[in-house]
C-alpha cells in the first residue's frame, strides 16, 4: 500500500521538476514547482515528519513560490524570446556532468546501505514526530542556529527592501 | 701624565662644536653676531692647549731619569675579543713627544694663520671642523700604543686629506685630486693592512711595547717573515709619505687650500710614514733587506722629485716635489739605521716647509690668486715681511750653514755615508739632490722676488702685504726655522746633540749599531765641505739664470728640448699610471655595468616578471563572466569530490 | 515499509533534475527555481534518514534549511529586480561584466 503510494507520488515528483527545467514559460516552470513541493510535502507526511509538511506547505508553496510569481508578474516576463543556444560545448558538458553526478550519488547511497546495519529494524517504533518534541531539540541543542537564522531573516528583510527599492 | 688623554681630546672638541657650527650656521663674512670669531677662538684654541698641554707633559717627561722615559696611559679598553685586546692607550715616550709638539706647535701656527687666509671663504666652519678633526686623528697616530689605533689614526688623517684637498668641492680638479690622493693612499693602506694582520698572526698581539720586546726571540734576522711584515709597513708609509711608487697624489693635493698643504701635506700628515718606520725600528733593524728598500726608494725618490721641481712652473707644484724629496731624504735615513737623523729632519721640515707653504700662500694672497711664477717678480718691494720670511726658509732648506736645515741634512748625509748600513752611492744621491734642492728652492725665490716684474699690470696695482695674522705665523715660523737646529747640533761641531741624546733612549738599538764604526772627524768635515759648496755653487747657477739673465734657461729648454719636456711632464708617470690601473679598471667597472648588471641581472628580474605575465594572461582566460561556467565548474568539483570518496 | 534508500534516490533524481536546470536554462528565474528545487532534494534525503536513524536532527536541520532558503528567496529575487532594472533582460548571458 505504501509503497503503491510512494512510487506515484515519486513519478509525480519527477515529472514535475522536469516540467520546471523544460518549461518555456517561466510562470509554468513556476506552478509545476508548486506541485513538485506538494508532492514532496506528501513524502514528509510518510516519512513521520507532518509538522516538516506543514511547514513546507506554509513557507515554501504558500510563500516563497508566491513571491516567485510575483516577480515573475512584476517584471512581466512572457514566453522565454532569446537567441537560439550558442554555447554547445557547455550544454553538452553540463548533461555529461549532471548525469555522471547521478551516478555518483547512487553509488555513494548503494555503499552507504551496503555498510549500514539492516534499515528494517527501527521502523515502526517512531511516533510521528510533532511539535513538541521538535521544539525540544530546537530549544536546547539547536537554540544557537535558532537565533542565527532569525538574525538570518532580519538581514534577509532589510537586505531584500535595500535591493529593490528604487530610490537610496 | 694622566693628562695624555686631553692632548687628542681637545682638537675632537674642537672638531665637533665647529662641525655643528659648520651644518647648522652659515658663517657669512657680514654677520654682527659673528659666528666666525667663535669658530676661530675654538678651532686655534683647542690646538693650543693641546700645544700647552703637550709642552706640559714634555717637562714632565724630563724629569723622569734617561732610561724610564716610557710611559703608558690606558684610556679605555676598546676591543675585548677572546684573546684580541686592543685599549684606547698613549704611549708617551721622547719620540712621541717631540711629534706632538711638532704637530701642535706648527698646527697651532698654521691655524692662526688660516683665520687669515681664509677669512672670506664661505665654508669657514667647516674648514676648521675638519683641520681639528685632522689634528685628532694625527694626535691618536703618534700616540698611540698598539697597531690597531695607529692604523684608525692613519686611515683619520686620509679621510680628512681627502675632505681637505677637495674643500673647494665645486671645482673638478680639486675633488679629482681629493678622489686621487685618497685611492693612492687606500693602495698603501692595504699593504699596511695585510702587515699589522701579519704581525697579530706572529704576536698574538698588537700592543707596541710586547711586539717590539718580543720581536728579537719570535723574528729570525734577515729572514722571510721579519721581511715581509716591514716590507708591508713601508708600503703603507709610500702611500701616505708619497714615495715612489705612490706619490703621484702629493702634487695633485696642491689644489687644497694652501694652509692645508702647510699642515697636511708639509709638517705633519706625510711624516706619518717617517714615524711608523721610526716607530717599528725594532722590527725593521731585523731585516737588512727592508732597511736596503728603504734607503733606496728614499734616495731615489728624492733626486727624482728634486728633478721634476726644476722646471715646474706653478709655485705649490715646486713646494711639492720640495716635500716629497726631503721625505726621501728621512727615509734614506731611516733606512740607513738613522733613525735620529730621520725624525731630527722630520721637525726641521716640518718648520721651514710649512714656512715656506705659508708664504707662498702669502704671495698668492697678495697676487690674487696667482700661482704660475713666469707672472711673478719683484715682490721684494711690495710685500718685505713675506719677502725675508721666505728667504729664511730657503736658505733653511738648501742646507746652508747656520739654518736648520743644515744640521738635519748633514747629519743623515753623514750617517748615509758612514753607517755600516750605508753606501758611498747613497751619499752621493743625498748630495746631488741637495744641489737640485738648493738650485730649485732659489730658482722660485729669485723667480718670485727678484729681477724685473712679470705681472700683470691690473694685478700688480693691488698688491698688498698679508695682515698681522699672516704675517706673525710666518714670522715664528722664520725664527725656529733658522735656531730649531741648535738642539742637534753634532759632537763634530762642538755641540752636544741634545736631541740625538733625547731620543736615544728611544732608538737604543740603532745607536748601538752605529757606534760600532766610526770614522775619523776629517772625514766628515770634508763630506761637510762636499756639501757646501754644492749647494752653493748650485746657488750661484740659479742667480745666474733667474735674476741675471733670463734667456740662459729658455736656450737651455730649447736645446734639450727631449729633457725638458720629460721633467715638465713628471717623466709622464701620471699618464702611464693612467693606462695600467686607472683606465683598465674603468673598463672592468663598465663592463660590469653594461653587461653583467643590465643585462644579466635586470635581465633575469624582468625576465621573471615577464613570466609570470604570461602564465597569468594563460590562466585569466577561465573568468568568463558566464554565470553557467562558473555553476559548471561547481558541479565539476562536486563530481571529484564524490570520485574522491567513492574510490577510496 | 518503503526502504530509505529509494527516498535517497529520488532525492538524487530530482537534485540532478535541479542541477541540469541551473546548468541548462538561461532565464535567471527557471534557475533560481532550479535551486530551489535541489534545495527540497536536499531536504527530502534529510528526513528520509532522520526517520532510518531514528534521530530527530535531522528533521531540526530541514527546518533551518527552509528558513534559510526563505531568506535566500528573498534576496535573490530582490537582486533579479535591480538586475532587470539595469539591463532589461533576464538572460543570464547578458550579465558578463566580470568577464577578464
Amino acid at each position: 500500500m505504501e509503497i503503491l503510494i510512494f512510487s506515484i507520488l515519486a513519478v509525480v515528483a519527477v515529472v514535475c521538476s522536469l516540467l520546471v527545467i523544460v518549461s518555456r514559460n517561466p510562470v509554468g516552470s513556476a506552478l509545476s514547482l508548486i506541485a513538485t513541493m506538494v508532492s514532496i510535502a506528501i513524502f514528509f507526511v510518510m516519512l513521520n515528519a507532518p509538522f516538516l509538511a506543514t511547514i513546507q506547505i506554509i513557507v515554501y508553496a504558500g510563500a516563497i513560490m508566491v513571491l516567485f510569481l510575483f516577480v515573475i508578474m512584476l517584471l512581466n516576463l512572457r514566453k522565454d524570446e532569446f537567441d537560439p543556444e550558442k554555447r554547445r560545448v557547455q550544454r553538452f558538458f553540463a548533461i555529461l556532468f549532471a548525469f555522471i553526478l547521478l551516478i555518483g550519488i547512487a553509488t555513494v547511497i548503494d555503499m552507504g546501505i551496503s555498510s549500514s546495519k539492516s534499515v528494517e529494524s527501527s521502523s515502526g517504533a517512531i511516533a510521528p514526530a510533532g511539535v513538541e518534541s521538535l521544539a525540544q531539540l530546537l530549544f536546547t541543542k539547536y537554540l544557537f542556529p535558532f537565533e542565527l537564522a532569525s538574525v538570518l531573516l532580519l538581514v534577509a528583510i532589510v537586505g531584500a527592501i535595500v535591493m529593490a527599492k528604487r530610490r537610496l | 701624565m694622566n693628562y695624555v688623554y686631553l692632548i687628542p681630546l681637545f682638537p675632537l672638541i674642537g672638531f665637533l662644536i665647529n662641525g655643528i657650527f659648520a651644518l647648522t650656521r652659515k658663517a657669512s663674512t657680514e654677520e654682527k653676531i659673528d659666528g666666525k670669531t667663535l669658530v676661530s677662538w675654538i678651532g686655534c684654541g683647542s690646538i693650543g692647549l693641546s700645544f700647552l698641554t703637550s709642552v706640559v707633559l714634555f717637562f714632565e717627561l724630563l724629569a723622569l731619569p734617561a732610561g724610564e722615559r716610557v710611559v703608558q696611559k690606558i684610556a679605555f679598553p676598546w676591543i675585548l675579543s677572546g684573546s684580541f685586546h686592543i685599549d684606547i692607550g698613549f704611549l708617551f715616550d721622547p719620540l712621541s713627544s717631540v711629534m706632538i709638539l711638532v704637530v701642535t706647535g706648527v698646527g697651532f701656527f698654521i691655524h692662526l694663520y688660516s683665520t687669515g687666509y681664509m677669512s672670506e671663504d664661505k665654508g669657514y666652519a667647516r674648514y676648521f671642523s675638519y683641520l681639528n678633526l685632522f689634528t685628532f686623528f694625527m694626535l691618536i697616530l703618534v700616540l698611540s700604543n698598539n697597531f690597531l689605533l695607529l692604523y684608525l689614526g692613519w686611515e683619520g688623517v686620509g679621510l680628512c686629506s681627502y675632505l681637505l684637498i677637495g674643500f673647494w668641492y665645486e671645482k673638478k680638479t680639486a675633488s679629482d685630486a681629493g678622489k686621487k690622493a685618497f685611492i693612492v693612499n687606500r693602495v698603501g693602506d692595504f699593504g699596511f693592512a695585510l702587515g699589522v694582520m701579519l704581525i697579530f698572526w706572529t704576536f698574538g698581539s698588537l700592543n707596541f711595547t710586547q711586539v717590539f720586546e718580543q720581536a728579537p726571540q719570535v723574528l729570525a734576522w734577515g729572514g722571510g717573515l721579519v721581511t715581509a711584515i716591514t716590507l708591508l709597513l713601508f708600503m703603507g708609509a709610500t702611500g701616505k709619505s708619497a714615495q715612489i711608487p705612490l706619490y703621484v697624489w702629493l702634487p695633485d693635493a696642491m689644489e687644497g687650500p694652501t694652509p692645508v698643504s702647510a699642515l697636511i701635506h708639509a709638517a705633519t700628515m706625510v711624516t706619518a710614514g717617517v714615524y711608523m718606520v721610526a716607530r717599528c725600528h725594532a722590527l725593521f733593524l731585523l731585516a737588512p733587506i727592508s732597511m736596503g728598500v728603504v734607503a733606496v726608494i728614499g734616495a731615489l725618490t728624492a733626486i727624482y722629485a728634486a728633478s721634476i721641481g726644476l722646471v715646474q712652473n706653478d709655485i705649490k707644484r715646486v713646494l711639492a716635489y720640495s716635500t716629497i724629496s726631503q721625505l726621501g731624504y728621512m727615509f734614506l735615513a731611516c733606512g740607513v739605521g738613522a733613525f735620529t737623523a730621520g725624525i731630527f729632519h722630520l721637525m726641521t721640515h716640518a718648520f721651514f716647509k710649512a714656512l715656506l707653504f705659508l708664504s707662498a700662500g702669502s704671495v698668492m694672497h697678495a697676487l690674487a690668486g696667482e700661482l704660475n711664477m713666469q707672472k711673478m717678480g719683484a715682490l721684494k718691494k711690495y710685500i718685505p715681511i713675506t719677502f725675508w720670511c721666505f728667504l729664511a726658509g730657503t736658505l733653511a732648506i738648501s742646507g746652508i750653514p747656520l739654518f736648520s736645515g743644515f744640521f738635519s741634512k748633514d747629519e743623515i748625509l753623514w750617517k748615509a755615508f758612514s753607517n755600516p748600513q750605508g753606501h758611498f752611492l747613497l751619499w752621493l744621491l743625498g748630495v746631488i739632490t741637495a744641489g737640485l734642492t738648493a738650485f730649485y728652492m732659489f730658482r722660485l725665490f729669485f723667480m718670485t722676488f727678484l729681477g724685473k716684474s712679470r705681472m700683470d699690470p691690473r694685478v700688480e696695482a693691488h698688491v698688498h702685504e698679508s695682515p698681522k695674522k699672516m704675517t706673525i705665523p710666518l714670522m715664528v715660523l722664520a725664527v725656529l726655522s733658522v735656531i730649531g737646529g741648535y738642539v742637534g747640533v753634532p759632537h763634530s761641531l762642538g755641540g752636544s746633540n741634545r736631541f740625538e741624546r733625547f731620543l736615544s733612549s728611544v732608538f737604543e738599538e740603532g745607536h748601538a749599531t752605529t757606534e760600532a764604526v766610526t770614522h775619523a772627524p776629517s772625514t766628515e768635515y770634508l763630506l761637510m765641505a762636499i756639501s757646501i759648496v754644492v749647494v752653493l755653487g748650485a746657488i750661484f747657477v740659479a742667480h745666474k739664470f733667474y735674476v741675471q739673465n733670463l734667456e740662459i734657461p729658455k736656450r737651455l729648454a730649447e736645446k734639450y728640448k727631449f729633457a725638458y719636456r720629460a721633467l715638465f711632464n713628471k717623466y709622464y708617470i701620471d699618464e702611464l699610471y693612467a693606462k695600467i690601473f686607472v683606465n683598465p679598471l674603468l673598463n672592468l667597472a663598465l663592463f660590469l655595468w653594461k653587461k653583467i648588471d643590465v643585462v644579466v641581472i635586470d635581465g633575469t628580474a624582468n625576465g621573471i616578471a615577464s613570466l609570470v605575465k604570461g602564465i597569468s594572461g594563460v590562466i585569466r582566460k577561465t573568468e568568463t563572466g558566464y554565470l553557467r561556467n562558473y555553476a559548471l565548474s561547481l558541479i565539476f568539483g562536486a563530481v571529484l569530490i564524490l570520485a574522491y570518496f567513492i574510490f577510496r | 515499509m518503503v526502504p530509505a534508500s529509494a527516498y535517497l534516490i529520488l532525492s538524487a533524481v530530482i537534485f540532478t533534475i535541479g542541477v541540469l536546470g541551473v546548468l541548462v536554462r538561461r532565464n535567471i528565474l527557471v534557475m533560481f527555481m532550479s535551486i530551489e528545487l535541489m534545495l527540497n532534494a536536499v531536504n527530502l534525503a534529510f528526513v528520509a534518514l532522520s526517520r532510518q536513524l531514528s534521530n530527530l536532527d535531522g528533521q531540526v536541520v530541514v527546518f533551518l534549511v527552509m528558513t534559510v532558503a526563505a531568506a535566500e528567496a528573498a534576496v535573490g529575487l530582490a537582486i533579479i529586480i535591480c538586475l532587470f532594472r539595469n539591463k532589461k533582460s533576464v538572460n543570464v548571458d547578458d550579465f558578463n561584466l566580470m568577464k577578464w
